[in-house]
């Protein structure tokens, strides 16, 4: 088997288990979208486009609060500055690819492929990595496009019970399962989640995201800095 | 703004934000030190969407009373820090937190 496929293959394997919360979630963004009042074709349109299960709720949440466009496309960039720095940490390793494959790889930047190919990239020095992160962003696509087209068919049948509202936290917290264990992860974990916690509120255009995360980075770099001094 | 024209400035933000750090970003531009920041991206940024998202309900007011999201996220937390295992730590939240609001 040619090495390239097989790092694909690595890559859709690592990140299968987390698209089990993906079901549910993509399930109810296509009900809920349908039922704000978009139609089947841009409720399609939004999960081929905009791909990101955060803007698009909170485009629909926005949207359906009669937030004037400025305002969603706004709080959409806040939501996803993230992803700023998920590009950052993963531009290492992508610096020496074709500017057509850094547009193709930046599409499948998700949070789920993003999680699982930093950890990949970490470990593997081999110059086909970058099909890891390939393989795993194409996996959530295929199961974003497909469950977003059962919620808009399958619509009222599916109880909103069943767990939108978990289903994000729970990706997340499982994505950090190996930070548990470390000291400074844990301190950092706790500050980003108190100061998004209670920016939640205070914070315009939903931009408690990138706030903790930046404050909790910062306290990440002097706790390094205070733990190697000490040493 | 006409909706198709709203979803494609959606679009556009986020393959932006997803784009640019890798197109203007060098290999010569990391170090040891940064690299050492960076690997705490994770654990910075997925508490700010794990934490409200449990906490908080849908209107930001604190819900800490008969939420069943925080006894599960224990409960998948728990499994994760004893297993290490990514698929364990989903089944046991969901499988929990399902239970807590269908059967008890």
């Amino acid at each position: 088997m040619n090495n390239k496929f097989r790092v694909f293959l690595k890559g859709i394997f690592d990140v299968s288990p987390l698209m089990i919360p993906v079901v549910p979630f993509g399930l109810i963004f296509g009900v809920l979208s349908i039922d704000i009042g978009f139609s089947p074709i841009e409720t399609m349109g939004m999960s081929l486009i905009v791909f990101g299960g955060a803007s698009q709720i909170v485009l629909l949440q926005l949207f359906s609060g009669g937030a004037s466009s400025l305002v969603i496309i706004s709080s959409v960039g806040a939501v996803n500055s993230r992803h700023l720095l998920y590009g950052a940490v993963v531009s290492e390793h992508l610096s020496d690819l074709k500017l057509i494959w850094k547009i193709i790889i930046s599409y499948f930047l998700v949070d789920q492929a993003f999680a699982r190919s930093n950890e990949y990239f970490k470990k593997n020095k081999d110059k086909n990595k970058y099909f890891h992160l390939f393989g795993g962003g194409i996996t959530c696509w295929v199961i974003w496009q497909t469950t977003t087209f059962l919620g808009i068919v399958l619509g009222a049948f599916i109880p909103e019970k069943l767990g939108l509202s978990f289903a994000v936290p729970l990706t997340f917290l499982a994505l950090l399962v190996n930070d548990f264990r470390k000291l400074i992860n844990v301190i950092v974990i706790i500050i980003s989640g108190l100061v998004a916690t209670f920016g939640f509120n205070y914070v315009p255009y939903k931009a408690y995201v990138i706030v903790a995360g930046v404050t909790a980075l910062v306290t990440a770099a002097i706790l390094t800095k205070l733990f190697k001094t000490n040493e | 703004m006409s909706n198709w024209l709203l979803i494609i400035c959606c679009g556009l933000i986020t393959f932006l934000t997803r784009f640019s750090m890798i197109a203007l970003l060098k290999k010569e531009m990391f170090n040891d030190r940064i690299r050492e920041i960076l690997s705490f991206v994770p654990s910075a940024i997925f508490p700010a969407i794990i934490f409200p998202a449990i906490f908080l309900d849908n209107s930001g007011d604190f819900q800490l009373e008969n939420n069943p999201k925080i006894i599960a996220s224990i409960i998948a937390m728990l499994i994760g820090i004893i297993s290490q295992n990514i698929i364990a730590t989903i089944i046991s939240g969901l499988a929990s937190y399902w239970f807590l609001i269908f059967v008890v």
